[in-house]
């Protein structure tokens, strides 16, 4: 192929076009973040960003004490809630990708999988609606009230399994047939095999599939505004009903006006930057574990 | 002895998922199967919901998916084919797949607060399912790419040298070669985005609305079939039965398209490793 | 080959129709309280079997979004289930279309017929935390509030007095059905919401009672004749330069021709 490039080169226009569409995709992002920060720039400027955690509470549209935007407990129950469900999730997901890899018979192994992608296909309202009906009644008989930390953490858990779960077993899948049956050759049993060379080996899409279902799971909304009970404090046991961030802008969003409104969309994104944190941090891990494999 | 162990650990936490599976499954399958036939997917909604059918809330539903399919496909392919070529140590690579990452993490609810905004009051697109749509395609945006650039990936390099070794061009061998190879990706993406975008209601209720009548163009308001079965399970006095209709009617259609879906890309697997 | 011929004609004379109707039909959109849009779903539905030439949307969104709207211009009508701030009352024109009390709820097997009202007001702040302290079974209550911005929390507000950080909720709901369903599922709850709603439910099979207020049964009765001592009004809000569907679809409204449609609501129809 010729190096010098003429001004109709279709692969010069392909590669410019195809560049364009990327950055547009990436720019989406910014344009998110700047359109939150335009919104909660009113309220940033009343009590600057400290208030967010200092504040006695969180009372957005009290006229006597002029506003009160303390976030630190939805933050927690935001952060219980996720935590929870991926307590939850995690090893039961991760156990159910090697159970369809290397225990079940190859027949049950599919047919489990289909299982999965199905629940994947589930929408979050009906997680949320069969929690609120099914689920809270049964934990309240145990511990009332019933709608709290652990309602929301099983239901979130169930929701994110799938994810965790498919993420895993298609990296299961990825683990060269070289490696497995080297292993076998050594004379690994089947359980070694699963839990010492392939694990390991697809580390990389566990751990990714992991990060996403915790990010799904601090951001769902309609499940958790179900079954959480939505009480604005910092829950002292798994019993105790919470609010999550995400809960409280559907809650209050369409009744906000004002600083109050303003402080959702700041809520958004403390939200957002949330989620960069995660992402930041899974690619510090990234880099870590590659410098670790490189050194030996 | 270990391999007994292992097996019993994952046989029992299989058991927990599918038994919490056929739980959920089965409270919706009792429920809502004695409500549905022909009639009630055919006819309008009657009395918010709680009679008559659920005709139009499917074409808007479709429609929205429409919508948002035929705006993030073609962008998500040009973006993906650019990620499966870029260098990960390049700062432009790095850069639109960690925003991608990020992007997929943004809650729902927030890019309905976003797409509100933008689409409904800047651009005067208003509560339509062509609002709606878009709104979606952002938001399934990373999921797509995502899956698509694994099946570009997929693409052995040889075959890419091979092409280059031929001569072939640059947007020959996209043509020729990678889409085709990728395709079993990009329909894995298009199943994900469809599931994605589906069971979406928080970034609804802000962008295509609730009228529930059958629309005449995208411009008109269309309510989905999960703002449906929020405003029956939340919002309508006596509505938990139809609710449950309607849920099983969204899990089933979600899981024809799925499994179709996944027979076709292993056919198209095999059809490829197997002539020649 | 001549069916084809035929379905195209048919289609394309479709097509035509659309367009031309297209042009002529006027589109009235109201936004606001969820509490009102199911009411205002069937009034608009009616008005466009008997006018077709007019369309009727109606999102919900909230009572605040639903005045703001009107305000603003981006709805022709608004939907509120609250009384205007007076900020929010400058420049609108309000109309009462029906009322609705604000009831407290108990599940069906709650041997407690009544509370007074300083049992009612200890109990949300926290000061009565068993059943057993107001002649109930030993069950621990579980008191549950709305959230912030909800019509009824004002209302709740306005009738004991209290601040909302007073408020010791044991759960929060938002939408009614919500709390009507946390209800359902514990014995041992308590709620406050509309009696509209909670009658609609009750019919359908639901385990809820009503309790009565100061002595006063809460039904669509006592609030039809004035007497039940927690209600409020659902209202209507426009601008001064309505538009003359949007005029027509509001007279519709406020007129006895959907009286059936409100009461079907169990809310009681302005007269």
């Amino acid at each position: 192929m010729p190096a010098s490039a003429s001004r109709l080169d279709p692969d010069r226009l392909l590669t410019g076009g195809l560049r364009l569409c990327a950055a547009f995709s990436a720019a989406l992002l910014i344009l998110v973040v700047i359109f939150l920060l335009l919104q909660a720039g009113p309220v940033l400027d009343a009590i600057g960003p400290w208030r967010l955690f200092a504040d006695d509470g969180w009372f957005p549209a009290d006229t006597a004490a002029a506003g009160q935007f303390s976030i630190v407990a939805l933050l927690a129950g935001s952060g219980a809630v996720a935590f929870g469900a991926t307590v939850l999730a995690a090893p039961l997901a991760i156990a159910s990708a090697v159970f369809c890899r290397f225990v079940a018979p190859p027949r049950i192994g599919q047919l489990f999988r289909r299982m999965l992608e199905v629940l994947a296909g589930v929408p979050s309202v009906v997680f949320g609606f069969w929690g609120l009906v099914v689920l809270v009644p049964l934990i309240n008989r145990w511990q009332p009230p019933g709608a709290s930390v652990l309602a929301g953490a099983l239901v979130l858990g169930l929701m994110i399994l799938p994810t965790i779960a498919l993420l895993a077993d298609s990296a299961l899948r990825s683990v060269p047939r070289a490696t497995l049956s080297a292993a076998a050759a050594l004379g690994l049993s089947r359980w070694r095999t699963a839990l010492q060379v392939a694990l390991p080996a697809a580390r990389g899409g566990v751990v990714t599939g992991i990060i996403l279902g915790v990010a799904r799971a601090i951001g769902e909304t309609m499940a958790v505004l179900m079954v959480c009970g939505n009480v604005v404090q910092v829950p002292a046991s798994v019993f105790e009903p919470v609010r999550t961030l995400t809960a409280n802008i559907a809650l209050e969003m369409a009744y906000a006006y004002g600083d109050h409104r303003s402080a959702l969309f700041l809520t958004g994104l403390v939200l957002t930057l949330l989620v960069i944190a995660l992402v930041l941090v899974a690619e510090l891990g990234r880099g870590a574990n590659a410098r670790r494999t490189a050194h030996g | 002895m270990g391999d007994r162990l292992l097996a019993g650990v994952c046989w029992l936490a299989a058991g927990i998922v599918a038994g919490g599976f056929a739980w959920l499954l089965g409270d919706i399958v009792m429920n809502g199967l004695g409500q549905i036939n022909l009639m009630y997917l055919l006819m309008p909604v009657a009395d918010a919901g709680r009679a008559g059918g659920i005709g139009p809330v499917i074409v808007s539903t479709s429609l929205i998916l429409v919508v948002c399919l035929s705006v993030s496909l073609p962008l998500g392919l040009a973006t993906a084919i650019v990620l499966s070529e870029a260098d990960d140590e390049r700062w432009f690579g790095r850069l639109v797949r960690r925003s991608l990452d990020v992007l997929a993490g943004v809650p729902s609810i927030v890019f309905g607060l976003f797409g509100y905004a933008v689409f409904g009051l800047a651009l005067g697109l208003g509560f339509s399912i062509l609002s709606g749509g878009l709104t979606l395609a952002c938001m399934v945006l990373p999921i797509l790419i995502r899956s698509i650039e694994q099946g570009l990936r997929a693409v052995p390099i040889d075959i890419r040298h091979a092409a280059a070794a031929l001569g072939m061009q640059r947007w020959r061998t996209l043509v020729a070669v990678l889409l085709p190879a990728a395709a079993p990706g990009v329909l894995v993406g298009v199943v994900l985005g469809i599931g994605r975008a589906a069971a979406e209601t928080a970034a609804l209720l802000f962008t295509s609305g609730y009228v529930a009548r059958m629309p005449d163009s995208l411009l008109d308001s269309g309510r989905s079939l999960s703002v449906h079965i929020f405003d029956l399970a939340l919002n309508v006095a006596g509505g938990e039965p139809r609710a449950y209709a309607a849920a099983l009617v969204l899990i089933v259609a979600l899981a024809v398209v799925n499994l179709t879906a996944i027979s076709l890309s292993e056919r198209l697997l095999s059809s490829r490793i197997n002539p020649a | 080959m001549l069916p084809i011929w035929r379905l195209l004609l048919v289609l394309s004379a479709v097509v035509l129709a659309a367009c031309g109707n297209g042009q002529t039909t006027t589109t009235v959109t109201l936004t606001g309280s969820s509490t009102i849009g199911p009411v205002m779903t069937e009034v608009a539905r009616r008005y466009e079997a008997a006018n077709p030439t007019i369309r009727v949307d109606v999102q919900t969104g909230g009572s605040s979004r639903g005045i703001q709207d009107a305000r603003t211009g981006l709805a022709d009508i608004g939907m509120s289930s609250r009384a205007l701030k007076p900020a929010e009352a400058e420049g609108a024109n309000q109309h009462i279309l029906a009322r609705d009390g604000v009831a407290f709820l108990l599940h069906a097997s709650n041997p407690v017929d009544s509370l007074s009202d300083d049992q009612l007001r200890d109990i949300y702040l926290g000061r009565i935390s068993n059943w057993q302290q107001v002649g109930g079974k030993d069950a621990p209550i579980t008191a549950i509030s709305r959230a912030n911005g909800r019509s009824e929390l004002n209302i709740f507000q306005d009738y004991f007095d209290v601040a909302e950080r007073q408020i010791k909720p044991d759960l929060i709901a938002g939408e009614n059905q919500q709390g009507i369903k946390l209800v359902a599922g514990n014995p041992d709850a308590i709620i406050y919401m509309s009696i509209g709603t909670a009658e609609t439910d009750q019919q359908a099979g639901v385990p809820i009672k009503l309790l009565p207020l100061a002595g006063v049964p809460a039904s669509s009765q006592t609030v039809a004749d004035g007497s039940f001592p927690m209600s409020r009004v659902l209202i209507l809000v426009t601008r001064d330069d309505l538009a003359p569907a949007a005029k027509q679809v509001l007279d519709y409204a406020l007129s006895p021709a959907v009286h059936d449609l409100i009461e079907a609501q169990a809310f009681v129809p302005a007269r």
